[in-house]
């Protein structure tokens, strides 16, 4: 049994269940069903069933020799979780929260997305699920996604465009959690990140372990032995705390979370919650916040939709108190950078919240000795990217061009 | 401080004139703070019995359109807890009408449990609620605030089963808050059907009076609640209003207005309720 959460869902000082009384009761009937649901060799053989014919997995762990020859030090490998269907790590964790609303037998599956990439997911279990299916999005998301919102609408989903507050993903979180305290009874509320109020942020940490357990298992086979770096983007955290859970009591397997530096942590336009947030309550826990001194939440920034939220999952929050992990900011210049080395030197479009991680092992691979191994988490694919990272370089996109 | 238990006191005069009490939620710094204490005395003067003063916050995740939109006017207004708690300080002055502050769980925090139930306590502040804080996670505040003889107002939902009920009501004190609606602030053209036997059941767990709020906005609706309820809470629809005769308008007047039908119609409820009674 993990170490945390305890039983009433904290991590250290971290996490809880900070909600209106009206959704208290659906917690505890989640908390409960999940509890029977991993007890039953019945859902582990679904979930792993799905997992290999539907989502692709295992996905494969690459070396990039020719990214490791041109930053001259560490050895560096990708998990490549953008081969997963649908083109992120996402898919780990909402197949395994559909399949428990199935077994809750909920009619309706709802979920906030930032990037679209969880909506797109939740979206895609819905459709082979057969639920209705509803996803809540920030309206500057809406437009900066698109692509995402054509394909969450094809795939059966009504996306609902938040225009309240700062419009993004915090605002999405907030209305779909309204909708929720509404339609409690048949609706399951499908968290995208490794935050919310508990059982969430262990549920999701739980069904994206799968990341760290595979890598685990293919570095071993490829190095003989264990990694010295992980290395991932970070802003509610499920794709760091997939890949880097399974090496926890490694001590020493060093842990960096990425954040989003945004325009730079100097100024206000950030989203960089480790480097610079205090405790708060939010959306159903306790953890890091960035917010005023009276404790109103502060506007965002990142380049990233998917980065672009002021807390952290408590889990996280955690991990860099206890020391555990280490943390580090990357600019939207800098991940833009990455975005490009990576296309150019491995072939591979990453998406521009795993670009982040990608830009801190440049500055830090070179630093290294040639034996020193990091593994990368490659979270998401750039597909959904195109747009925002033409706009940033200045090209024009049109159509039949 | 010697600090007199305004609430119970207020419901017990109220349950001797055999009248369930009218609670206004009024979001404080909408549209100013000087018009938020005038509301007080206004609408105490047209008949409410308690006031539920309403904190800003920027993510305010149980309230539906009308009062996010009065929240974030009070946001921008700079409604602070420092300057809501001497605004009822100065308020104190002129009236004794119990006043509970209603908000959620993070500017509690920032501005610290043991120094908001100190200050809350001088300035003249009866209770508190925390829409966000479940009593798994209320110690850190309940503690401070029963130590300065302020009560924490707990929430009661339709999805509660009875067993938590019971638990609930244990270390509540003050009055009950039961959420009329599965779902979050609002007007509603409907209550729900069975809204007085939830109350009714209620009855067999707690001596506490019992409050019902979210979705009441019309006289008609507050006088069925008050027919089985000992107090009635309406909020959206004063949102409503400060929006519509905003901060030029007389929204003084046109929310007494409301706060007075309802009262009315509140009261004539009841004491048809007791004639039918003595009638049998």
């Amino acid at each position: 049994m993990p170490a945390f959460p305890d039983t009433h869902g904290h991590f250290g000082d971290f996490g809880g269940k900070f909600v209106a009384e009206t959704l208290m009761p659906a917690l505890f009937e989640l908390e409960q069903a999940y509890k029977e649901a991993r007890r039953d060799p019945k859902f582990h053989a679904d979930l792993e069933r799905y997992s290999r014919e539907y989502v692709g997995r295992p996905t494969p762990l690459f070396f990039c020799a020719n990214l490791t020859a041109k930053l001259g030090g560490a050895r560096i490998y990708l998990k490549r979780e953008d081969l997963c269907h649908t083109g992120a790590h996402k898919a780990n964790n909402a197949l395994g929260q559909a399949l428990l609303a199935v077994r809750m037998k909920k009619e309706r599956i709802s979920a906030e997305t930032g990037a679209g990439q969880h909506g797109v997911a939740t979206a895609t279990f819905s459709a082979l699920f057969q639920r209705a299916c509803e996803v809540f999005m920030g309206s500057v998301d809406v437009e900066r996604q698109a692509l995402n919102v054509f394909r969450m609408k094809l795939l059966g989903a009504k996306v609902t465009a938040v225009d309240s507050g700062t419009k993004s993903l915090k605002d999405a979180m907030s209305e779909a959690l309204r909708d929720w305290t509404a339609t409690v009874r048949d609706t399951y509320y499908l968290i995208g990140s490794a935050a919310g109020p508990h059982p969430y942020p262990m549920i999701v940490r739980d069904f994206q372990t799968v990341i760290g357990r595979e890598a685990r298992r293919q570095i071993v086979k490829h190095e003989g032995r264990l990694p010295d770096i992980l290395i991932a983007c970070v802003n509610g955290g499920s794709n760091a705390i997939g890949l880097m859970y399974p090496f926890i009591k490694d001590k020493n397997v060093r842990m960096i979370f990425v954040e989003a530096g945004g325009l730079g942590i100097n100024g206000p336009s950030h989203a960089a919650t480790l480097t610079l947030g205090t405790p708060g309550v939010l959306h159903g826990n306790r953890t890091l916040l960035l917010q005023d001194e009276l404790g109103q939440i502060r506007d965002t920034h990142s380049i990233a939709a998917g980065l672009d939220y002021p807390g952290v999952g408590p889990e996280l929050a955690h991990l860099r108190d206890s020391g555990r992990a280490e943390y580090a900011a990357v600019t939207d210049a800098e991940a833009l950078e990455a975005f490009r080395l990576l296309c150019e030197t491995e072939g591979i479009i990453p998406a521009l919240e795993s670009s982040h991680a990608i830009a801190y092992t440049a500055k830090l691979a070179p630093t290294l000795p040639k034996e020193q191994v990091i593994i990368i988490n490659l979270s998401g694919r750039g597909d959904k990217d195109m747009n925002t990272v033409a706009r940033a370089l200045g090209v024009p996109l049109r159509e039949g061009g | 401080m010697a600090h007199p238990k305004r609430i119970a006191r207020k419901f017990r005069e109220l349950r001797a004139r055999n009248e369930a009490a009218l609670i206004p939620f009024i979001v404080a710094g909408d549209p100013d703070l000087q018009t938020t204490r005038n509301l007080v005395l206004e609408l105490e003067r047209r008949g409410a019995d308690l006031i539920e003063l309403g904190v800003p916050f920027s993510d305010p995740m149980a309230d539906g359109p009308a009062n996010q939109r009065a929240i974030a006017r009070g946001l921008k207004t700079g409604a602070s807890i420092a300057a809501i708690l001497a605004m009822v300080s100065e308020l104190r002055k002129e009236t004794d009408i119990p006043i509970i502050l209603f908000g959620y769980f993070n500017p509690y925090m920032h501005y610290g449990c043991a120094e908001l139930a100190r200050d809350a306590a001088i300035a003249g502040v009866d209770g508190v609620l925390a829409v966000d804080l479940p009593p798994e996670e209320s110690a850190p505040l309940a503690k401070p605030l029963r130590a300065n003889g302020i009560d924490l107002i707990y929430l009661l939902a339709p999805t509660t089963p009875i067993e938590r009920n019971r638990k609930i009501a244990a270390r509540a004190s003050g009055f009950l808050y039961y959420v009329s609606v599965t779902g979050v602030t609002g007007a509603r053209t409907h209550l729900p059907d069975d809204l007085a036997e939830h109350v009714g059941a209620l009855r067999a767990v707690t001596a506490l009076p019992i409050g019902v709020g979210f979705g009441i906005s019309t006289p008609e609706q507050a006088a069925r609640v008050a027919s089985f309820a000992d107090a009635v809470v309406v909020g959206s629809a004063i949102s409503a209003l400060a929006e519509r005769h905003g901060p030029t308008g007389d929204v003084v007047g046109a929310v007494g207005d409301l706060v007075g039908a309802m009262k009315n119609a509140m009261r004539e409820e009841r004491s048809a309720q007791a004639n039918a009674g003595a009638s049998k």
